[in-house]
């Protein structure tokens, strides 16, 4: 009995796990294929990876991608931290829940609205379009997502922690670093990850945000896609994803043969 | 208390973002919704809001977005808590983000190809002796792309509820005596409460502004809010008609969030 | 905490290596010299070997951005905060742009070549006396229909398509003008209408027409239709081409009852920097043998006579996609209808859309 439920269980999480991989595995068979397009498998071929190999300005687009991400992600992480230690703060709820709409305005909105207003008002302010308005734009519509992620965490620990190491003399700043950080990691891990993946994906806030030739994947794809996707970008795709899984099965591995910290480890 | 001030040393980036990035644009785009397309003062946009088509479109909006946070959730969920029971569970949940990571539009095209009439599903459906369906350019292609793209927004917030939980609450209410079904409906979902509800907003929200889906994967035969904005501003530059569209899908959104915190406490 | 400090650390490492190989990368590659060319285009609009022979030829360093709707490219020239040196408009936009005051207008001074453009596309509406434009590439509207999933069905005209036998075999092109345009002709009225009653009667016919259509989407009609996921579909002349060359069992048809003829051209900003390295483009994109050259990879068709006698003949005689004046002269080019105008457009190809839902 116990032993079927777990085979259920497995089966199940399999099938999901299939799905969700299901389009990357489709992408990556095709960057071996010869025949130049998704349909049809003619003859195995390396000539779409030779063809990556030598296109710097490819190389280039992918590393301005990741600049901006991290960047990105990390700088919206930090302004998230304090905008929801703020809310948390607040007592007065119709205050607090003011803030809280405000802050979810941005997740709520879609991307083209972001992508015009952000245009507009850097017009207004007169800063050019390229890389850093691109960055501009991706921390301000992931600060949101991150202060999402972390406030749960901060509403379940409880209150008289922070009196406690008050009461034994702490300073603010050593509150902070000492007991909520460590205690609320989980949520900024999570809200720095969120935060990584809506800037890798975002296309429609780089399209409008972005000019003088400075251009991130998804753009990138998006005006090769015009061709029918070249299967080059199915190699890189190919690529970039074994060296994610790569990093992460090998951090994952490195960090539990030490000590039994995990990813986003909060134990 | 001291504990005050900590929010007022955090406020100051947070203040200037909410500023700058949420009031002005919110702004500019409230002055835009009473703007005609020669920029003059008008409240027409807000009228023909109210004409069949963008009723209509606004009925299925909210329909669409609400059977896909259900599917989500469904189909989230069990994930979410099954992945919680496993041995090397954070390595796991990476591996299910880790999808979200490649570029939504290359995977979009990965499934025109995989649902396509040549695809490996309608071979497998063949070869079963099921036959051939055209998997494309309808309700089932958009909420089956749509669930897949947002499902981890809902599986994240859930699973790290799930794991604060702690689990002598659980052992307490086996020790008690209750069965699973019952420990599951009086003590982990309502422990859970909040990642729903965080998974929901993650999930309704931008489900009702896709857009590009609504194209590539359903052929335009389910048109979104976010679909109409998008038109407006990039196609048809009708810039107000967009903005009007956007501040009603804005109240919308705040509606849809109050009420879910009302519901969920 | 700790594990806090240690990712923060590994970031900003991480990025500074990150910035210095782009940096390292952008040198190397010559982007961040002085003497460069931005040219906003079309994705995919250009032979890539054109452009490296370009650099080599006069050591300008080409910096290629591409956009995928007049409208998006537009919004960015407006905006001001980009310097582009050549931008690539369809016929309607460039009214529209010279309206705005967004371009520069051509110095003939500077320009050589201009004798090898055809005569029919040049001093059109759009563009008078071709103060301000360059043909680049032209075109028609059409349907491309594949004969094998047809049987013996003729297309031949727009009307063929309300036929009831093809039922969930049509993808359209996602564009009003284009979808309004081809019912305002195939019930005879001119595709830049701006009559009510043929407005309301062109909306009525088209929401018939939404049992045959299997969907209206983007770019990616070219991919659907050479992989055979439906038998017909409304696209460019241009896209056609390159469909037919994916797939060779499909055909275009310039449909008898007219249709649009559209036309893209090469423009200087208003916002431009390098100017002179525009002119040094614009006269390189002249010459026959590099408009042959590029036709042939793009697969559109050229204005450039001259390049076309250095084509090969089978292509030029290819009156699908290079019709002679007896029948472009029946086509219309779309007109800048006005603001309101258009408006109704769209909302006539929102509701076309909404119907089928």
């Amino acid at each position: 009995m116990e032993k079927q439920k777990k085979w259920f269980a497995n089966s199940y999480l399999l099938l999901v796990f299939a799905i969700l991989y299901a389009p990357i595995i489709f992408l990556a068979i095709y960057s071996f294929n010869s025949g130049g397009s998704m349909v049809g498998f003619e003859e195995f071929t390396f000539e779409w990876y030779q063809e990556l190999f030598t296109d710097t300005r490819l190389f280039i687009i992918l590393l301005n991608t990741l600049v901006v991400a991290l960047l990105s992600a990390t700088i919206a992480t930090i302004v998230g931290i304090a905008g929801a230690l703020a809310i948390h703060t607040i007592e007065n709820t119709k205050y607090k829940s003011m803030l809280l709409t405000l802050n979810n305005i941005l997740i709520v909105s879609p991307d083209v609205i972001i992508g015009a207003s952000f245009l507009i008002l850097f017009t207004v302010m007169g800063i050019s379009l390229g890389f850093f308005s691109v960055l501009l734009s991706h921390i301000a519509f992931s600060i949101p997502i991150v202060v999402i992620m972390i406030l749960p965490k901060l509403k379940e620990m409880s209150p008289s922690l922070i009196d406690a190491a008050q009461d034994l003399g702490a300073s603010r700043w050593q509150v902070i670093s000492r007991v909520i950080l460590p205690y609320i990691t989980s949520g900024i891990f999570a809200g720095f990850f969120t935060a990584l993946t809506f800037s890798l994906d975002d296309f429609a806030v780089t399209f409008f945000v972005t000019g003088n030739g400075f251009n991130t994947l998804a753009v990138e794809v998006y005006s090769l896609a015009r061709q029918g996707i070249s299967l080059k970008i199915n190699a890189l795709s190919t690529i970039i994803f074994m060296i994610t899984l790569i990093l992460v099965l090998g951090y994952y591995f490195l960090s539990t043969r030490k000590k039994p910290v995990m990813i986003g480890g909060d134990e | 208390m001291k504990t005050k001030n900590f929010g007022r040393f955090a406020l100051i980036p947070y203040a200037i973002w909410i500023v700058l990035f949420v009031i002005a644009p919110l702004l500019l785009i409230a002055y835009n919704s009473f703007l005609d397309i020669e920029g003059n003062f008008t409240l027409l946009n807000y009228a023909k809001l109210f004409s069949p088509v963008y009723m209509k479109m606004m009925f299925n909006s909210f329909l669409y977005a609400s059977i896909v946070t259900a599917v989500s959730l469904l189909v989230g969920y069990p994930v979410a808590y099954l992945l919680s029971r496993t041995k090397h569970k954070r390595l796991w949940l990476v591996l299910m983000i880790l999808p979200s990571w490649i570029n939504l539009l290359l995977k979009t095209y990965a499934f025109l190809g995989i649902l396509g009439t040549e695809g490996p599903v309608n071979a497998f459906l063949e070869a079963i002796g099921i036959g051939g369906q055209q998997l494309l350019f309808n309700d089932f292609s958009f909420i089956f792309v749509s669930t897949y793209i947002f499902i981890p927004f809902m599986i994240l917030p859930i699973f790290n509820a799930i794991e604060k939980i702690n689990p002598s609450l659980i052992y307490a209410s086996r020790d008690l005596g209750a069965s699973n079904i019952t420990t599951f409906q009086r003590v982990i979902f309502p422990l859970t409460k909040d990642g729903i509800q965080s998974g929901f907003q993650l999930v309704f929200i931008p489900t009702l502004s896709l857009f590009m889906i609504t194209r590539l994967i359903a052929g335009n035969r389910v048109i979104t809010l976010g679909t109409a904005i998008e038109q407006h501003f990039l196609v048809t530059q009708d810039w107000g008609m967009g903005s009007a569209i956007a501040v009603v899908l804005i109240i919308a959104m705040a509606i849809v969030m109050y009420a879910t915190r009302k519901i969920m406490k | 905490m700790k594990n806090l400090v240690r990712a923060l650390v590994a970031i900003i490492i991480t990025c500074a290596l990150l910035i210095f190989s782009i940096d390292y990368l952008n040198k190397a590659e010559g982007y961040s010299s002085d003497n460069t060319l931005t040219i906003f285009n079309w994705g995919d609009y250009i032979d890539p070997d054109l452009i490296d022979q370009f650099e080599d030829e006069t050591g300008i360093k080409v910096i290629y951005q591409t956009f995928d709707s007049n409208e998006a490219m537009m919004t960015k020239i407006e905006q001001g905060g980009t310097t582009y040196d050549i931008a690539v408009p369809s016929d309607y936009t460039i009214a529209k742009m010279i309206d705005e005051d967004l371009l520069l207008p051509i110095d003939y001074s500077k320009v050589v070549g201009m004798e090898n453009i055809d005569k029919r596309f040049l001093d059109i509406e759009f563009d008078p006396n071709n103060e301000y434009s360059i043909p680049y590439f032209w075109g028609t509207v059409g349907i491309v229909y594949n004969p094998d999933l047809l049987g013996d069905m003729e297309i031949t005209s727009w009307n063929d398509l309300w036929n009831p036998e093809l039922e969930n075999q049509i993808f359209l092109a996602d564009g009003a003008r284009e979808v309004v345009g081809m019912a305002l002709n195939s019930l005879g009225f001119s595709l830049n209408s701006i009559d009510s009653a043929e407005l309301a009667a062109t909306s009525g016919k088209l929401q018939s027409l939404m049992p045959n259509v299997k969907a209206i989407v983007g770019d990616e009609i070219k991919m659907l239709l050479a992989n055979e996921e439906a038998a017909l579909g409304l696209v460019w002349s241009g896209d056609a081409a390159e469909i037919m060359y994916e797939n060779e069992a499909l055909t275009y048809v310039i449909p008898e009852e007219g249709t649009n003829l559209w036309s893209d051209n090469l423009v200087i900003p208003k916002t431009a920097k390098n100017i002179d390295a525009a002119y040094e483009f614009i006269n390189f994109m002249l010459r026959p043998e590099v408009a042959a050259q590029n036709a042939d990879y793009v697969g559109y068709s050229t204005p450039n006579a001259a390049a076309m006698e250095l084509m090969d003949e089978e292509v030029i005689a290819d009156e699908r996609f290079y019709p002679g004046p007896d029948i472009t002269d029946e086509l219309e080019f779309y007109t800048n209808i006005g603001k309101a105008n258009l408006a109704k457009y769209n909302d006539i190809f929102l509701e076309f859309k909404m119907s089928g839902q």
